[in-house]
Order: C-alpha cells, then structure tokens, then sequence
C-alpha cells in the first residue's frame, strides 16, 4: 500500500453514525450530567449497547476468532480494527469526553485480556461484551502510592494453595468505570476489574501480574467516587481488597515468576495500544472546542482568510491557523499508531508521541478557545468551559505528558529504565 | 485507506538519494557555506539522481510521472543533507514543474526536454520580492497587456542562479491575479543584481536580485498560455516543498544534537540521561514527526486533487517553520557552547531553520 490518506468506508460510516448521536444523544445531555455528578446516563447507555449490537460489534476490543467469512475478508483488506476504534473514539469524545467512558464494552480491562490472555481467558473475558444487557469492564492499576510509577504496586496476590485461589489485597485508586464495572446493577450484566498485584514483591516489576476479578467478589468494596474536575459523568472509583479470592486461572500471564521483566513489559505492552486511543479521545474533544470557536467566529462575521502571511492576519486567525496544524497533526500520529498496530508493527515510540503531542494539544486548544471566546468561553451556558475542564485528564491519564515524553526518550535514545530514570 | 508506508519504488529512490544527501551533500555542506561555493560537480550528481526527471512523462523528456508525496520524500532525505544544496539540485524544477502542472501543450513541448535531457542547467523562477510582508499573492511585480505582449514592472528577491539562467519564470501581478511569466534572460529590461545576495543563510546558493523595467513578454509566453493559469497549484506545490525541506534539516539538528547527548559526559552520566535534555529531544522527534505527516497528507492531497489540499498545504508549511526554528533551535541549545562555534553544523541549520518561514519558491514538488 502507498501513503493513502483516504479514510476507509467503515470508518467515514462510523463518524457519521457516531456524529448523529453526538448530535442528538449525548451534547443535549452533556451539561446535565456534568452538573449531576455520579448519575448514570442509562437512556444512552442502553440506546449505545443497542445499537452496537446491531452493527455486529458490542465492544471498542478489537474481534478474535472472527468467522470464516470475516478470514477471507481480511485477506482482501488490510486489517483496520485499532484504525476503527480509534475513529470511533475520537468521535464520541466530540460528542462528549465523559459520555465516551460511559460506553459499555471492555474498555481497559478488556484490552489487558486482549493483550495478555491465552486463548480460553479471551474466550471467557471477552464473550460478555456482546450479551443481552450493557457490560463494563475496567483496569485497576493505581494506587495512593504508585501513580505513573506502576512498579511500586503494593497490593499483594498469594495462591492458597489449598484452595487454589489467588488471594488479593490492597488499596486502588482513580479505576475509570469501576463503579459500573463491579457493583451489580440490575440493568448491567456481569463486569470484571483488572487488578494489578505482585506476587512476589522481592522480584520488583518481575512479579507484577494482573488478575480478573470478577464483578461482586466478596472482599471487594468500592469505598468511594472521585468528585472531579471534568468527565464528571465517567466514574472514578477507589477500591478496597480485603482477601478477595479469584480463581488460579484468572491471572494474566505466568503464575511463576522469571528474573526477568518479560511478563511486565507484555502487561505494558497494553499500553502501546491503548495510548494511542486515549490520545484519539482527546483529538475529539479538541476538535469539539476548535469547531465551536469557528462556528462562533462565522457567526459574528470572522473570516479565517487562509493562504496569508503572517504578517497580515489578526491573532485570532493565527491561534486559529496554528490550532488547526496541533489538531490535525495530533490526529495524523493517532492514525499513525494504530495503523502500525493493525499491521502487527511494533509502536511504542509511535503510540506515546501520539499520547504526548494529543496530550498537550488537547488542553492547549481548549484552553484558548475558551480565551478567545472571553464571557461566552468561560460561561457555563455554553460547552467550551467544559471541554476546557474535561481536556485537562487526558494529559494525565494512561501516562502524564511527563511519562510519555520519558518513554519517548527512552526509545529514541536506546536507554533502559535505569540508563534514563 | 490509510497507510503510512512508501512504496518499493519510493523506498529505493529514498535510499540512494539518502546517500547522495549523507555522503556528498552533508560532508560539502561547511565547506560550502563558508566559502560561498558550491561545486558544479556536486550539484551535477545530484542532478543524475534524476529527481525531476522521473516526474516528467516520456512526452517531455522525463521517464516518469509526478507525484507529490514522493517529491516530499526526496526533498525530506535530500535536506537532511544540506538545504542550499537541496535547492541547488532542484532549481531547475522550479521552472520546469509549473510549466508540466499548469503549463500550454506547447510551452511545455518547447522547454521542458531542453530542461531534463540536458546535464543541470540554470533554469530557474522568481517569486519572493523585498518587503517585510512579501504575499505571494499579492506581488508588488506587475504585468500589463499592451497589445500582443504583457509588459513587466518589478524588482524580485532571492532568485537561484539568475546570473546565468537561461529562462526565467518570473511571477508578477497581473489584475489582482499572480501569474507566471517566461522571461528569456537576455531580454532588454531585465537586469540581474552584480552582486550575490547575502543571507543569514544559504550561502553556498547563489541568490541574485532581479529588477524587471518594461520587460516586453509575448502572450504566448504567460505560463498557461493566453488565458493563464491557476496559481494556487503552484503555490501549494511550493508550500509542500518548503514544508518537506524544513522537516529534513530538523531531523539533521535532532539526529546531531541526540548523537551529541549520548557521547557528552556531565557529573558523571551521558548528558542524554538528564530529563531537561532528553525531555527536549523527546519533543523535537514529536513536532518533526507531527509535521511531517501533515505534510505528507498535503502532498498526498495534491496529488488526488483533494478539494482542501490548498489549505493543508498551507498549514503544513506553517507549521513546519514553527517546528524547524524550535527543533533546531534546540539542538544547539543541547550542545550548549559547542553549538554556537560553527566548527558543528547545527548554528547552521538553526539559521536555515527561521528561514522556512519565508522560503516559499525556493523550491517545489
């Protein structure tokens, strides 16, 4: 394949579908669920996990085992599933960033099985996605003393052996979605958590592993929702385990451990292709607040005259002018990234810059569109205010800007982890 | 569909002119800075690298077809070696590529094989002109109709090679509208400046000023014909290609100042191993990265007529002369003193690095 910038047909569909039900589902209802904080938006919940159904695709993992039919297909075209969720993503972020975590499906929890799972751990992780009810699955990695330095994870996971149980305990926090992930709603099916533990804490990263706990497991508590600064509609959980006990299979990865970090860095691995689709639900939003200043702009007679030197615009042309290179840009890494992973080649530089440039556009962008729009910026009758505040997580989750740019280094310099601290 | 990869025929060409531009281009590039000089012999090899040549049909003397993006991919390896060589071998495409993008049948029959059949020749245009807001859609050249010639008034800035160029492509404003005019160089009224003009930068290329007094041009020689052309074409090309080049000589400054890092002992470590620097180098492969995507999606828009190619063009030579002054700006911050003595190359490529932001039609894909 040449260098083609023309976006395949699942994809252009998607972002129309997705741009109606930004349209008409979710912006109507944006500022209502930011300002009722812990209220969950079950109308579309429930109309997204329809929906997605009759499309033939309940959840933003990528397929396994796909039919025979869908094997031939894929002879024919090139593979283009992250390239798809991530357009889905970017897409529903415009709709609303906080709405976007709403989604049913597997989220990070899913994407962790889907990168570390044997085979019969997808098939019995992955399979609920597309049942009757909505279904939620999330990643729990942080906790009050290991933030982006996820190798000082103090939770604890012993085999009882006489059991042959995993027993889990410890303290997590900020878990996206670990409310609807967990607690047993009536109008949700069965989630899970992935709970990252070690095993071995003498062994350091080597014995870190992450275990599948499954929705309602006693020992398990959701001790409290985060109140926050935006996507105050997603829930952020902290989560207790008091000698939570799950199965000896639900371990991802070896149960033994190695002296080396081969398990960790596989479990990292999930990172490289999730990064890349935080990075695309940041480009949405930003896109949202450009779009709106544009709109504003045109509305009160603003021209953006393209073409001129610098010299000659006015510096809302030029703020406008050089938001739409970040913006474009960033999402041209995002499609980058997720090609390479469609096409099975290794991206770790490419989905962090990805992260690191969505990042730093993202809260840059909204932060001037809510300056140059003054009063009706920073008014809440308007969105933009919102943006500016939903925005400023996606520099932060799945990896700072600061660790992006580390693990960025890292690669463009040959170092390790010790080499570059 | 969305790929990100070249083609077999485009890996191959970005290979051997990677060599040229590592080999003769970069190991010539001080040298030729300082003393203003730049070999014929270099310039000729580069010249049977045969870049132009492979983008004009069989018709006009080329062997090939022209493509944006893989001129973006050249004109990317080719500056990583040195820009004022870049712009050397490839002058005569600022002649010769209009004339096949917007050019008559018969403008294009009568000059284009004198242009690529031959060893490099002077064939060359003038766009820029002196003054601070220079708008290339909006020259201050003017070109009238008098009966069955166009008479051209103006002075133009910074032309490749004008003192021995054979033909001209001189741009001037014509009703509001930049047209393109083919100029023999011996016609009465146009004088070339007696001295090189003296840049920041570029010194090994020489520039000329060029003043236009009642030069007497036949209709048939506006590029396009008697009824001209569209020269928003042009202009994107030029922006691409600026764009392309800026990404070229930001990834020779981050590859030099990364390099550097690695072998550069501070308290004990590789001054690489500090974050302030690696944190600089992280963000200086990003923006180089950013941009040049952009780029290559506004070449790749050219090239399948995208109704926006215009405007992407634009933003992707923006963006790129941000990108280049901050990256190689950077790199001899990374060197720290070092990087202020011109014995390293990166003081050079921070001054090509403002440059970008007004070296449109200094080159074109």
């Amino acid at each position: 394949m040449p260098i083609e910038f023309e976006a395949p047909k699942p994809i252009t569909q998607a972002q129309f579908m997705l741009k109606t039900v930004g349209e008409e589902m979710i912006r109507p209802k944006s500022r209502y669920y930011d300002e009722h904080e812990h209220e969950i938006p079950w109308d579309y919940i429930e109309f997204m996990h329809a929906a997605m159904k009759a499309v033939g695709g309940s959840s933003l993992a990528p397929h396994e085992n796909g039919s025979k039919k869908d094997k031939e297909e894929k002879e024919k075209y090139p593979p283009i599933g992250y390239q798809l969720i991530a357009a889905q993503i970017e897409s529903l972020a415009w709709g609303d960033l906080g709405f976007y975590h709403c989604l049913p499906g597997g989220g990070l929890g899913a994407a962790a099985v889907y990168a570390a799972g044997t085979p019969e751990q997808k098939g019995k992780f992955l399979a609920r996605f597309n049942g009757e009810k909505p279904t939620f699955a999330a990643m729990c990695i942080t906790e009050a003393g290991a933030g982006s330095d996820n190798s000082a994870i103090r939770t604890r996971a012993v085999l009882d052996e006489m059991t042959n149980e995993w027993v889990l305990n410890g303290e997590k926090i900020f878990v996206t979605g670990g409310d609807k992930s967990f607690t047993e709603y009536e109008k949700l099916g069965k989630g899970y958590i992935v709970v990252w533990a070690t095993i071995d804490p003498s062994a350091g990263r080597a014995g870190m592993r992450a275990f599948v706990v499954e929705g309602g497991t006693p020992g398990v508590k959701i001790t409290k929702l985060e109140h926050k600064l935006g996507i105050r509609c997603s829930d952020t959980a902290a989560i207790s385990l008091v000698d939570a006990r799950v199965p000896f299979d639900n371990i991802l990865g070896s149960a033994t451990v190695e002296k080396t970090t081969k398990g960790f860095k596989g479990a990292m691995a999930t990172f490289d292709a999730t990064r890349p689709l935080v990075a695309a639900s940041g480009v949405g939003v930003a896109r949202a607040a450009l779009e709106f200043l544009k709109e504003k702009l045109a509305e009160n007679g603003v021209q953006i005259r393209y073409g001129l030197p610098r010299q000659k615009l006015t510096s809302v042309e030029r703020d406008v002018i050089d938001m739409e290179i970040m913006l474009k840009s960033a999402w041209l890494m995002v499609l980058k990234a997720v090609w390479m992973a469609d096409n099975q080649k290794s991206n770790a530089l490419e989905a962090s810059m990805s992260k690191v440039k969505a990042g730093e556009v993202t809260t840059k962008i909204t932060q001037k569109v809510v300056e140059i729009l003054g009063p009706l910026g920073y008014s809440r009758e308007f969105l933009a205010e919102k943006w500016f505040r939903d925005a400023k997580i996606t520099d932060i989750y799945e990896g700072t800007g600061q660790i992006n740019r580390l693990v960025v280094a890292r690669q463009i310099l040959g170092y390790s982890g010790s080499e570059l601290r | 569909m969305y790929s990100f990869e070249p083609t077999e025929e485009q890996q191959m060409l970005i290979e051997a002119v990677g060599k040229y531009a590592v080999n003769d281009l970069r190991s010539a590039a001080h040298e030729a800075e300082e003393s203003r000089e730049l070999q014929k012999k270099l310039v000729s090899k580069g010249w049977e690298l045969g870049l132009l040549q492979a983008s004009v049909p069989e018709s006009y003397g080329g062997f090939g077809e022209r493509s944006a993006v893989t001129g973006v991919l050249a004109l990317e390896v080719l500056a990583f070696g040195d820009l004022a060589g870049t712009l050397a071998v490839l002058t005569p495409s600022l002649f010769a590529t209009p004339l096949l993008l917007v050019g008559s049948e018969e403008q294009k029959l009568s000059y284009l094989p004198n242009v690529i059949e031959k060893d490099w020749s002077p064939y060359t245009s003038a766009l820029m002109e002196y003054v601070f807001d220079f708008d290339p859609n909006a020259l201050k050249t003017t070109a009238t109709l008098k009966g069955d010639d166009y008479i051209l008034n103006g002075e133009k800035a910074f032309v490749p090679f004008a003192n021995d160029a054979e033909e001209i492509l001189v741009y001037a404003n014509l009703d509001g509208m930049t047209q393109g005019f083919i100029v023999d160089k011996n016609t009465a009224g146009l004088t070339v400046g007696d001295e090189r003009e003296k840049l920041m930068s570029l010194n090994a290329l020489p520039l000329y000023r060029v003043t236009l007094e009642n030069v007497k041009v036949p209709v048939s020689n506006r590029l396009g014909g008697a009824s001209g052309h569209d020269f928003e074409l042009i202009l994107a090309s030029m922006r691409v290609a600026t764009a392309a080049t800026a990404v070229g000589v930001a990834n020779a400054a981050f590859e030099y100042a990364r390099d550097y890092a690695k072998e550069r002992e501070v308290f004990g470590v590789k001054v690489a191993q500090k974050q302030a620097i690696a944190f600089m180098l992280a963000e200086m492969r990003t923006e180089i990265e950013a941009i040049r995507l952009l780029t290559w999606e506004a070449a790749w828009k050219l090239d399948t007529a995208k109704e926006d190619a215009y405007i992407e063009a634009y933003l992707a030579c923006t963006g790129a002369a941000d990108m280049a002054m901050m990256v190689t700006d950077r790199a001899v911050q990374i060197l720290g003193g070092h990087g202020y003595i011109r014995e390293h190359p990166v003081e050079m490529w921070m001054r090509n690095g403002r440059g970008f932001a007004m070296f449109t039609g200094l080159a074109i894909v």
